[in-house]
């Protein structure tokens, strides 16, 4: 079966002080997502995650720029397309969730319009259909009285409904692909879980795939099915969920693993020593080294390359072949 | 230690003067400068008597009409162009930089004491503060223009006393966050008095505000000035000033004297586009937070 | 919300007193009102009349009640010239200031908001240079030089447009390009300004991750939001162009309020000038407290925090 998504060795660079200085937010990085599969693309803030996703739908800073690799979605190859054409692609074929809700509704105008607005652009749904078409939308993400509920403005909602009402936008053009960006980091406790929970009965009943870019490990833990945990514009492991948790072969992966956060803590996970990297002067070698507690003198000198396992399992470090799985990771120590 | 160099004067060190100076703004300035300070030497006429045995001129020199004795031309009354201009630009720089600091005074001190001292001194300050900014800062001026009376020192402290009201509000602002910091704190627990807090602590760390905002200002009260000349509130003739020469200026325009119309307000023009971008260098400098003055 | 409009008018009462307070004190302390009403040169005796006729030989609170009555009654007092209630010779010619500072503002609409949402949606590019640039003109050339240029050229050198008086578009057009200059360049700022920042919002973002057309997004999602303080501006600047358009309705020849203003300090007609700075003062004040209101009206967010 062929992946409905496919990111090859995607590098996309940020240029800055006209042209002088090159940042690689992200430096090569591939994975795969099939029909209705769940990945959580994971790592601290700033290693690269958003702009992978903003390179996906095709709206990166102006600053910044497709350097190489290739994005096939569907069968098609994504770098190739006109501005034109990518724009018929979102919101219609792939649809994405950011992290503020109370900041993503356009404050003048009313729920219908910006729910609407999807499928009056790519379905021409028009009149009575649109009508109806909304108010299941907004049914689907659990409003209470849709058609009473349209007619009001963001303001006139809690946080939990906007961001659902954010799902219903991205439900609108019936997408084959969600990337939803931290989508509860503002939300409170219940709220998120309720908010999760709805987004894993809307992939059932769909069939739509998801990307869910975060940095709580207990999120994943509970949505994805397999996991990418990025690291200074790398992904440094890939996996499924079930054998990373168990067993996580990368170093920065354990350490992650170690800080766990419990689902609704609002709270960076922060117990790794040092500071993630500053992506304009990396350090040679594994970028992780300087934090790495298992670091060897090559790890400053050569890059490890990537490793594959059983399982589509792969790593990038020179200590994962020699040094096995550990079931047990010390919690305590973080 | 460091509480006393970190209320220390900032200014200086921020400006670094030398590097990356404003090359267009100062090219205009300079020249401005020295030519009104040096208006009694250099002008070639008394701009106040007519060119003696002379008749009008036009400009340029070598045309017809023209004559090198007057190289911008005469007014009707043949009184030499280029003398009054260079005395005009004198009238501006006075009147631009002193309304500026009075302006600049009045505001700041009363932003410091509605800041710093808040409650009833406060609300006293902004309520006056709001009913000053109620009145166009023109329509305020002609006003106390007519009621005064007309000449360039009352000029000076009526532009002064219209256009303090935007020091004020800006500096209430920073004097409200201010009063919260450490060194305040400080120096007030070691029983300073609001008199030494304001003059020793606040003021120092106000100037830079006070410095881009009278930047700006200048050229606003600058043109406030022409147009009370124009009216014929402002510098009473016969001392030249760009606003009065203009409005001289405009009996001849309908018979086409054009160069009386344009030199002075090229004048002003030139002047007025060098303080602000001077004023936004400055602002860039002095405030890297680029906040909204 | 009935408490929010409370404190809002409270505070534009304080203003206005404090406003009459200014004008009526200026008028009194800044010299003898009576050698300003009186012809050059007059004697004690007709000094002593004028200043019996105006009541200026009254105790000066007896002055300030009397004053704060005329703007109460909406008389203004008399004008010393025209002997006729101020108001009444103030609205006598708002229409003409109004019809002038209306066309000023659709200038200042054409040339500053189309500009600054080019210049906001391509930052850095040449069409933002040229933003900048005429901002910085708008705020350097005195829109009262501009209307001299305007008449050397257009009605002296190329004989196509009349020079001063009322009329039709003809007449009109040299001093509202005059009068509007400068408003142009503020609102040019205040539309670019405001753009940058809806353009970085998230909803913004949103609406491109939608799919929409660009025209969609800038036209429809950006610029409403964009366009509530520039209107806003716009409002304010309408009420100062009626009551501070007096150099440009000289130049001009046009008789609005900014003229009567000008007669008034030449005929030295002071109570002439102080009411028509009064009723200026009154009604910017009262604007301003309507669009507060407004303000709060349309948005609950204002309400709940100011």
């Amino acid at each position: 079966m062929t992946p409905l998504l496919e990111v090859s060795g995607l590098r996309t660079h940020f240029t800055s002080f006209g042209g002088t200085r090159i940042v690689k937010a992200v430096d090569g990085i591939s994975f795969t997502l099939n029909e209705g599969e769940t990945l959580g693309l994971i790592g601290e803030s700033g290693c690269g995650k958003t702009t992978t996703c903003l390179s996906i739908v095709g709206l990166l800073p102006t600053a910044a720029r497709i350097a190489g690799g290739r994005i096939t979605f569907g069968g098609q190859e994504l770098t190739e397309k006109t501005s034109r054409e990518m724009r018929r692609i979102r919101g219609r074929s792939i649809a994405m969730i950011l992290q503020d809700p109370m900041a993503s509704l356009n404050p003048l105008f009313s729920i219908y319009r910006q729910v609407a607005e999807p499928a009056y652009y790519h379905q021409a749904m028009r009149g009575r259909t649109l009508r109806r078409r909304v108010q299941d939308l907004l049914a689907a993400v659990r409003i209470p009285s849709p058609a009473q509920r349209m007619r009001d403005y963001p303001h006139q909602m809690s946080g939990g409904m906007r961001q659902r009402i954010v799902g219903a936008i991205a439900l609108a053009g019936g997408p084959k692909l969600i990337i939803a960006d931290e989508p509860t980091t503002n939300l409170d406790v219940t709220i998120q879980a309720q908010y999760l929970d709805l987004l894993k009965d809307i992939q059932r009943d769909t069939g739509v795939a998801i990307i869910f870019v975060t940095h709580n490990l207990g999120i994943v833990a509970r949505m994805c099915d397999r996991m990418a945990v990025m690291y200074a514009g790398k992904i440094v492991e890939h996996g499924s969920v079930r054998n990373l948790f168990n067993g996580a072969r990368h170093p920065y992966t354990r350490a992650l693993l170690g800080s766990i956060t419990r689902l609704g803590s609002k709270e960076p996970l922060y117990a790794i020593p040092g500071q993630p990297p500053n992506l304009a002067r990396l350090p040679s070698g594994c970028a992780f080294h300087p934090r790495c507690p298992d670091a060897v003198p090559r790890c400053s000198t050569e890059e490890p390359p990537e490793e594959g396992f059983d399982d589509g399992w792969t790593v990038s470090c020179w200590r994962a072949a020699a040094e096995p799985a550990r079931k047990e990771y010390d919690r305590t120590s973080a | 230690m460091s509480i006393t160099l970190q209320s220390a004067y900032p200014l200086l060190n921020r400006l670094r003067l030398g590097r990356d100076l404003p090359v267009l703004p100062l090219a205009i300035l300079v020249p401005f400068v020295l030519i009104a300070t040096s208006a009694n030497v250099i002008a070639p006429y008394d701009p106040t008597e007519p060119i003696p045995g002379a008749k009008i001129f036009e400009p340029p020199f070598w045309s017809v009409g023209g004559s090198t004795r007057a190289l911008l031309g005469t007014d009707y009354q043949a009184r030499d162009v280029l003398s009054r201009l260079i005395f005009g630009a004198r009238v501006s720089l006075i009147v631009g930089v002193m309304g500026t600091m009075v302006a600049g005074s009045i505001g700041t001190l009363l932003g410091m004491l509605s800041g710093y001292l808040g409650g009833w001194v406060d609300q006293l300050i902004m309520r006056i503060t709001d009913a000053w900014l109620a009145l166009p800062a023109i329509v305020f001026a002609i006003f106390l223009a007519t009621m005064v009376g007309p000449n360039m020192w009352n000029i000076i402290i009526i532009l002064g006393c219209v256009y303090w009201t935007r020091y004020a509000r800006v500096i209430r602002g920073e004097v409200l966050s201010l009063r919260e910091r450490e060194f305040v704190k400080l120096a007030e627990i070691a029983g300073a008095s609001s008199t030494r807090v304001i003059l020793r602590h606040i003021l120092p760390n106000v100037m830079n505000s006070t410095m881009v905002l009278a930047s700006l200002t200048i050229g606003v009260v600058i043109i406030a000035e022409a147009s009370l000349s124009f009216l014929g509130v402002g510098v009473p003739p016969p001392q030249p000033a760009w606003g009065s020469m203009l409005a001289d200026g405009r009996s001849m325009l309908m018979v086409g004297d054009w160069w009386l119309t344009i030199f002075p307000g090229l004048g002003i023009l030139l002047v007025v586009l060098a303080t602000q971008l001077f004023g936004d260098w400055l602002r860039i400098r002095l405030d890297p937070q680029q906040r909204n003055l | 919300m009935g408490q929010f409009i409370v404190r809002r008018t409270l505070y534009a009462i304080a203003t206005l007193f404090i406003l009459s307070l200014t004008i009526f004190l200026v008028v009194r302390l800044t010299g003898d009102p009576v050698t300003l009403l009186a012809e050059p040169g007059a004697q004690e005796e007709d000094l002593a009349v004028i200043r019996k006729d105006w009541g200026l030989d009254r105790p000066l609170p007896v002055q300030y009640a009397a004053f704060v009555k005329n703007v109460l009654t909406g008389e203004l007092g008399q004008s010393f010239n025209y002997e006729m209630p101020v108001s009444t010779l103030y609205f006598q010619r708002l229409p003409n200031s109004l019809e002038l500072a209306l066309a000023a503002t659709l200038i200042s609409f054409l040339i500053g908001i189309p500009t600054g949402i080019i210049s906001a949606v391509r930052v850095n590019s040449v069409w933002d240079h040229v933003g900048k640039t005429v901002a910085l003109l708008g705020l350097s050339v005195p829109g009262f030089w501009l209307g001299l240029v305007m008449i050397l050229i257009f009605s002296v050198w190329l004989g196509w447009l009349p020079t001063s008086g009322q009329g039709g578009w003809r007449n009109l057009i040299m001093p509202a390009v005059a009068l509007g200059w400068y408003f142009a360049a503020s609102l040019l700022r205040l539309t670019r300004s405001s753009m940058l920042e809806v353009l970085r919002s998230e909803y913004i973002k949103l609406a491109r991750l939608k799919g929409l057309p660009a025209f969609a997004v800038i036209a429809v999602h950006a610029f409403k939001n964009a366009l509530i303080p520039v209107l806003t501006l716009a409002g304010i600047n309408l009420v100062i162009m009626l009551n501070a358009a007096v150099i440009i309705e000289v130049i001009f020849a046009w008789p609005g309020i900014g003229r009567l203003l000008y007669e008034g300090i030449f005929q030295r007609d002071f109570p002439l000038v102080q009411g028509i700075v009064m009723e200026a003062g009154v009604m910017i004040v009262v604007i301003n407290l309507l669009v507060d209101i407004l303000y709060a009206y349309i948005d609950p967010r204002i309400r709940l925090t100011r």
